[in-house]
């Protein structure tokens, strides 16, 4: 599937673009979602769309990266009805804030919640457990989040009164 | 309830309208999510869907787990066809893995597939007819979902969320019972479709019931981005399994049924047809596997040894089946690092699978596109201006699952 991505500020230039090419057609935004790189700097986060030409049957997949700590983005709901859900579900997770989205809130999670739990700061597990010391099997010792040691513990459990501060 | 849950509007005492909450757990909605209607006598002003009531964070659970730990995620997500979900995530899987599998294979799931695709239609149509009086062709359908699961049973020993196939195949081959349950089914089902379309379609009642609500034009359908039969119904004649086939779809032949305006009528007559459409399917798929014959004919998995557990027997006897039966279930096995996104026809649309590896032994983001969750946004302007009891059958024809919107 080719693949690209633009700067944040021209998505809805590309969007559209793609919608009313009349060679292009791609008038079906198939799927819309989230994702969370804390390597890449200055554009941690990022928006996936993958639109659909349903004449000629060709997918692109299209990308916009975010700086997490200003994640705002437009939003495609005047483009595609379908967007705003999506839309609502990828803020939800990754605190993507959509400029211009008519009711951007929380979807599937509780509004209460005070930070966006699929970004990758975020823990499965209580990694702090010491009774599941598995090592062995990547799950523990020095491979992945919340696993560097620190003196009170892992970094996850000394950021843990931390949560919710400085991202929302 | 605290006014943080529900937002009324400004001054709601002098309102004229009526608030009605119908859910979260209302018989109507067949599921837990929430309306809240705003109601002019019985019609319906404005109303307000909120969801999320038994999210369980699958995509975030999916960022630990090996590949085969995923499969009973997937499973969750529409219960009502849980192997077409099982067969989605392991044709997303063999599409990052570079695995080809065999025709026989193929087949064996194209059978499987249509059976849930049979079984979703089948309770979303009947509960269509529960939901406008009609009980008996509910209770009369169920005995052949029993069949259909009892095919289930027989080639992976469970029913509902099934777990069914492996990366490459099947954990085990079709046995005797199988091909003889799907046999019955072949013979016996026709019969009771037939009588069932007799109970509805041109039943007065039903018809009053369901021609003309919730009608929606195939343009803004696809805005919505709606997918599956319920497209399929507004007249674009968009389907996965032809559009990009996988598993062989191209060696089968089949008609896609579309309707015109999109209504309720329209949905059910195209769900309707489509078990028709997924019954000449697997009666071809099963002629095409009865021609394999000898060593062709044991021929369950496609040969990964690095994604396929080995035979039981080898593991107790061989050295290294052992240490791949112990790699594959601890998940010890890297993927290659890339992205796909993979699609195969639900029950209710386009299910799909948007992975992103990073080379590591799970998923670094995986992205489920539920059809019923991007879909049912759409239900305020299926249903504004009509009466309240438009609104559950509306409801109902959609097929709208929790289980996939909250994911």
């Amino acid at each position: 599937m080719l693949t690209f991505e633009a700067p944040k500020e021209l998505n809805l230039k590309v969007l559209n673009f793609l919608y009313d090419d009349e060679e292009l057609k791609f008038r079906f935004l198939t799927d819309l979602c989230g994702a969370h790189f804390p390597d890449l700097k200055e554009k941690e986060l990022a928006v996936v769309y993958h639109l659909h030409n349903l004449v000629d049957n060709v997918r692109i997949r299209f990308k916009v990266f975010a700086n997490i700590n200003k994640p705002d983005v437009y939003t495609a709901t005047g483009l595609f009805s379908s967007a705003n859900w999506m839309e609502r579900e990828t803020y939800d997770f990754y605190g993507i804030n959509f400029v211009g989205h008519p009711n951007l809130k929380r979807i599937l999670n509780v509004d209460e919640m005070d930070y966006f739990p699929m970004r990758k700061q975020y823990p499965l597990e209580d990694q702090t457990r010491v009774d599941k010391d598995d090592e062995m099997f990547g799950r523990g010792g020095t491979i992945g989040y919340g696993t560097e040691k620190t003196d009170h513990g892992t970094i996850v459990e000394s950021e843990k009164h931390n949560v919710g501060q400085d991202i929302v | 309830m605290s006014e943080q849950h529900i937002k009324l509007p400004e001054g709601s005492i002098e309102k004229t309208t009526t608030t009605l909450n119908l859910g979260p757990t209302h018989p109507a909605t067949h599921g837990v999510m929430q309306n809240i209607l705003e109601l002019d006598g019985e019609r319906i002003v404005s109303t307000e869907q909120t969801i999320g009531y038994i999210h369980r964070a699958f995509e975030k659970i999916a960022e630990r787990r090996p590949l085969y730990q995923i499969t009973p995620l997937t499973d969750r997500l529409n219960y009502c066809s849980s192997p077409l979900n099982n067969m989605g995530w392991h044709l997303t899987c063999e599409k990052l893995l570079g695995v080809k599998t065999p025709k026989r294979v193929d087949y064996l799931r194209v059978i499987i597939m249509e059976l849930a695709r049979i079984s979703d239609h089948l309770i979303c149509n009947s509960i269509v007819g529960v939901d406008s009086g009609a009980y008996t062709g509910f209770l009369y359908v169920m005995q052949y979902r029993e069949l259909i699961y009892e095919i289930y049973e027989e080639v992976c020993g469970s029913r509902l969320t099934t777990n069914i196939g492996r990366i490459g195949g099947f954990e085990r081959n079709f046995n005797d019972i199988a091909f003889q349950k799907l046999q019955k089914f072949l013979d016996e089902y026709p019969r009771v479709l037939k009588e069932f379309e007799n109970l509805f379609t041109r039943n007065r009642i039903f018809m009053d019931r369901t021609i003309g609500v919730g009608a929606i034009s195939a343009d803004r359908a696809m805005n919505y981005g709606f997918t599956g039969p319920n497209l399929r119904a507004a007249g674009v004649d968009y389907d996965v399994r032809v559009t990009s086939p996988y598993s062989s779809y191209e060696d089968f032949q089949f008609d896609i049924p579309v309707g015109t305006t999109g209504d309720c009528y329209d949905r059910f007559l195209v769900r309707n047809q489509e078990m028709w459409e997924s019954l000449k399917i697997i009666e071809q798929a099963f002629r095409k596997v009865q021609e394999f014959k000898g060593a062709d004919a044991e021929v369950y998995h496609a040969d990964v040894p690095e994604y396929y557990l080995p035979e039981k027997e080898d593991v107790y006897t061989k050295m290294e089946a052992l240490i791949w039966h112990f790699k594959i279930i601890m998940g010890e096995i890297d993927m290659p690092a890339g992205e796909v996104y993979n699609s195969v026809e639900g029950g209710n649309g386009e299910l799909g699978f948007y992975f992103i590896s990073d080379g590591g032994r799970t998923p670094y983001r995986l992205h489920f596109r539920r059809p019923c969750f991007i879909y049912y946004q759409a239900f305020e302007e299926l249903t504004k201006g009509s009466m309240l009891s438009d609104a559950i059958i509306v409801m109902s024809s959609l097929n709208l699952i929790a289980g996939e919107m909250d994911a």
